[in-house]
């Protein structure tokens, strides 16, 4: 039962510390509640879908199709924190001031809430589908099913309650500065993701350049452990990083920089012609 | 805005994607799963090249097949089998696992 518990507490972490953030970086937001829900239940049931299509899935594109699913996914995860964060450095300050000065949630902010669902619905479908495919392995195997079902379940509770401690723990951060810290550790979310995605590539043999290991830390930090694990979904740790993953990394922080600078001077543009 | 520049930057990725060269020397191996148990548990592969090996899950629940050493995970349904391409690699031991029966599911790559 223990070991069931850990292996899918180890699933839901991952998309729990994305959903932890999301719901930290959105603070003050109307309507977010609504649009983060929508997203774990898309994500849920795409998972279950993936799950079902697991077979046809891997099977596609001469037997890379997992990894090229993989890869898109995270793509587009990657494109949409983009989005958010750039939007963010337009509004964010608005809505920290108005947050301040009247304490509730304000009107605005209906638009980025799409990217950020979509990404809570995505890492939900990636670490889920793989919960929902091993719970139903258990099912399958019988006998002692029960008991790891229930180890399972549990796991998933352990999730949910990792996810809130997430966001209560980002909410202890002082309304004054809580988006610069969300958008900072979306920055580098979507940066680790972005390394993840070109090494799906280089798996499924379309992204061959650069493949030469770095370095190897695994002697400091498995990413096989719990520590490990988070530290992958949250900065992007990784034991053994290759080239490539390097320079998507720096990459991707680099254009997330230069794209939060660029939106952050357009508000007193458009100010002055309007 | 930010929608036009991501979709550039994916399209000049796409394009990069397409024209990336794919080794003609892959060597391929096979490796069945059966009782959450890997057959053969070590394979001898050669270095400084493109590896492939076909994972055929003989269990009829899923398995999910990873290195982090190898640099891959892969879900492999029950009763159906997988590619899983890795390399080139230098020499030395590299370990994977079936990360849903750690337990039994051992296994290494050796390079000589």
């Amino acid at each position: 039962m223990l070991g069931a518990l850990i292996i899918v507490f180890r699933e839901v972490i991952e998309a729990g510390l994305i959903v932890g953030i999301v719901l930290a970086a959105t603070r003050g937001v109307f309507g977010r509640g609504r649009w983060v829900t929508t997203g774990v239940v898309g994500g849920v049931l795409g998972a279950a879908v993936v799950a079902l299509f697991a077979g046809v899935i891997s099977e596609a594109f001469e037997g890379a199709g997992q990894e090229l699913f993989n890869a898109s996914v995270l793509g587009i995860a990657v494109i949409m924190l983009m989005w958010h964060n750039a939007w963010m450095a337009r509004h964010g300050r608005e809505i920290a001031a108005e947050m301040r000065s009247v304490g509730t949630a304000v009107s605005e902010g209906a638009r980025p809430l799409t990217a950020l669902a979509i990404v809570v619905g995505l890492a939900v479908l990636r670490e889920g589908s793989e919960v929902v495919l091993f719970l139903y392995g258990i099912m399958a195997s019988g006998t002692s099913g029960m008991s790891l079902l229930v180890g399972g379940v549990l796991g998933v509770a352990a999730g949910g309650l990792f996810t809130a401690l997430t966001y209560f723990g980002l909410l202890a951060i002082p309304t004054r500065y809580i988006f610069s810290v969300t958008s900072w550790l979306i920055a580098l979310l979507a940066a680790g993701m972005a390394a993840q995605a070109v090494q799906f590539l280089n798996n499924g043999g379309l992204l061959l350049v650069l493949g030469r290991t770095m370095w190897d830390t695994s002697w400091l930090l498995s990413e096989g452990s719990i520590m490990g694990k988070l530290m992958h979904t949250l900065i992007g740790y990784t034991e053994r990083p290759t080239e490539l993953q390097l320079v998507v990394y720096i990459g991707t922080l680099f254009a997330m920089f230069l794209l939060m600078r660029f939106a952050r001077y357009s508000p007193r543009q458009r100010a002055a012609t309007v | 805005m930010t929608i036009m520049r991501s979709l550039i930057v994916l399209t000049a990725l796409a394009a990069f994607v397409a024209l990336a060269p794919v080794p003609a020397d892959a060597q391929s191996f096979t490796v069945t799963i059966k009782n959450h148990k890997f057959s053969p548990s070590e394979l001898k592969v050669p270095a400084g090249k493109r590896i492939t090996v076909t994972v055929v899950n003989d269990d009829p629940t899923p398995e999910e097949f990873e290195s982090h050493e190898l640099k891959f995970e892969k879900v492999i349904p029950g009763k159906s089998k997988a590619v899983v391409r890795f390399g080139p690699l230098t020499k030395g031991r590299y370990k994977f696992f079936g990360e849903y029966h750690e337990d039994t599911a051992q296994g290494a790559v050796v390079v000589e």
